[in-house]
């Protein structure tokens, strides 16, 4: 099993409905997020381009925050999601140091904390918090391993990107174009 | 042109708008980890080449100091920790792979020899603090030789060591050397920051390291030829650290955008002063041409070239972590 998303870049509208789904869903605290929304813009005036990102943590294939963790408390759980287990966690943030994508933040009690992928939803066959509350339905979730999800038939079908690719970390969110 | 606008807030205090996550502690503690290193390794290597009379206090007398540094250099990794009360979930596992880990480890193996070590020349050591006139000192001396004649153990420990001396030499060298390019490597190991992410750094705090312990020795030692030869070996550091430090911001000129980028940060970015003027002007070109002349002949006190030598050496790891933090990939 490998899990992962594919984000619809031109239908995001940046609602940011994602963002609060998932602080609900998990208690994030406040002032904190694991997922937000990137505004980019590109191309020179009058040829201008914009679309939406919803980030989070990329879910790695090659895991630089699980390898500088001492202690093993962040890990890679079944089906490629990677977890902190917090009363492992020292607080040392080797983790979020060496993250690219700043996907890790400290948790006000001391521990790291990031996106966990919805696992406990995931488990009961439920989508995460931010795909199943899109108003645009522009996230998929999935399995890569299974050629006939629909993850894996939209990332045949249609050209997409990773984000900075240039780290090495093999991240497991693509951006559909 | 192109233009990333954050649109959601991430008020997440330390990581925006750069990762701050770590500061002075780790700096600190790196410095000492380097230091500590750089005083053990001259103190073994010197008693494996059968030098322990000609430079006593490289030998016996310097490890005394790096069993007080390494204790700090422990509690300021503890006092870093976010989540203090798990720290340890540190000692339950060893994970090769995690710097972190390895390097917390060996902090604990080097602290006690380091204890060991100075132990087992306590008459030397006592001879030393009288020269020095650190009388107060007597005390700490007059009990570690109580405990050592009325309880077995520390007695047996103690002797022990003595006898087998020169086996935990090597093992010091060992572990010594692997404190030095921890302090390297720990940085080096996070991708995330393309300034940390190079392979000369772990060689360059190493050199670094050593060279503020040779610093070290030569402030404190009351021997001349030691203080002589520390400082010529400081010097040749010296010149090797320079050549790390141009061969780095050429690497890092020559890679991909955000390797530029970083090395921008010390050709004209916000560092440049602080890194060329401060750190290599006054913590290692001072002092390299203050020991060329005071080896000329000239009157130079020794505390003033091996002093630069220390604070610049803390400076450097200073800047290293503040600025490897600004340095990232763009997203
Ligand atoms: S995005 Fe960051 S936290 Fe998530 S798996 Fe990749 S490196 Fe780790
Ligand atoms: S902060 Fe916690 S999860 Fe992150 S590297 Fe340190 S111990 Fe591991």
């Amino acid at each position: 099993m490998r899990y992962a998303m594919a984000i619809e870049v031109n239908k995001c509208v940046g609602c940011a409905d994602c963002v609060v789904a998932c602080q609900t869903e998990n208690n994030v605290p406040i002032g904190y997020s694991r997922d937000w929304i990137v505004e980019r813009v590109s191309g020179t005036y009058p040829d201008i381009f914009l679309h939406f990102e919803s980030q989070r943590c990329n879910h790695c294939e090659d895991t630089p925050c699980v390898r500088t963790c001492p202690t093993g408390a962040s890990f890679i759980d079944v089906g490629g999601i990677v977890k902190v287990t917090h009363d492992e966690c020292i607080g040392c943030g080797a983790c979020i140091e060496s993250c690219p994508y700043d996907a890790r933040y400290f948790h006000p009690d001391g521990y790291v904390d990031k996106c966990t992928f919805c696992d406990h939803r995931v488990k009961e066959g439920m989508d995460p918090a931010c795909v199943s509350v899109c108003p645009t339905y522009c996230m998929h979730f999935g399995d890569l391993d299974d050629p006939d999800s629909d993850i894996s038939k939209l990332l045949k079908k249609r050209e997409n990107f990773t984000l900075l690719p240039e780290a090495g970390t093999a991240p497991q969110i693509f951006y559909l174009k | 042109m192109e233009e990333n606008i954050l649109s959601t807030t991430r008020d997440i205090h330390g990581l925006y708008p750069h990762v701050h996550i770590w500061g002075y502690p780790i700096a600190i503690y790196l410095f000492i980890g380097g230091l500590a290193a750089g005083i053990l390794l001259f103190a073994t290597i010197y008693y494996l080449k059968g030098k322990a009379d000609e430079m006593p206090f490289t030998v016996k007398i310097a490890p005394i100091f790096t069993f007080g540094l390494v204790v700090i250099g422990l509690l300021l990794l503890v006092y870093d920790l976010h989540h203090k009360m798990y720290v340890w979930q540190l000692f339950l596992t060893f994970r090769i792979e995690s710097p972190m880990s390895w390097g917390a480890w060996t902090l604990v193996v080097v602290s006690i020899f380091s204890l060991l070590w100075p132990l087992s020349y306590i008459d030397d050591i006592e001879a030393y603090l009288h020269e020095r006139g650190w009388k107060r000192l007597d005390d700490i001396t007059k009990f570690i030789r109580n405990m050592e004649h009325k309880y077995v153990i520390p007695r047996f420990v103690i002797i022990t060591f003595r006898k087998y001396r020169t086996l935990a030499a090597y093992l010091m060298l060992f572990f010594s050397i692997i404190l030095g390019i921890y302090t390297g490597i720990l940085l080096s190991a996070f991708n995330a920051h393309p300034l940390w992410n190079n392979s000369i750094l772990g060689p360059l705090f190493l050199v670094s390291g050593v060279s503020t312990g040779s610093a070290f020795v030569m402030w404190l030692s009351n021997n001349k030829k030691e203080r002589q030869l520390m400082s010529t070996i400081d010097m040749a550091l010296i010149a090797v650290e320079i050549f790390f430090i141009i061969h780095m911001m050429m690497g890092m000129q020559a890679g991909p955008e955000a390797y530029k980028q970083a090395a921008h940060l010390f050709l004209g970015g916000e560092f440049t002063v602080i890194f060329w003027v401060v750190f290599v002007g006054f913590g290692l070109v001072l002092p390299f041409i203050l020991e060329v002349f005071e080896h000329r002949g000239f009157k130079i006190h020794p505390a003033l070239p091996a002093l630069l030598v220390l604070v610049g050496g803390l400076l450097f790891r200073i800047i290293m972590v503040q600025a490897g933090q600004i340095s990232e990939y763009p997203l």
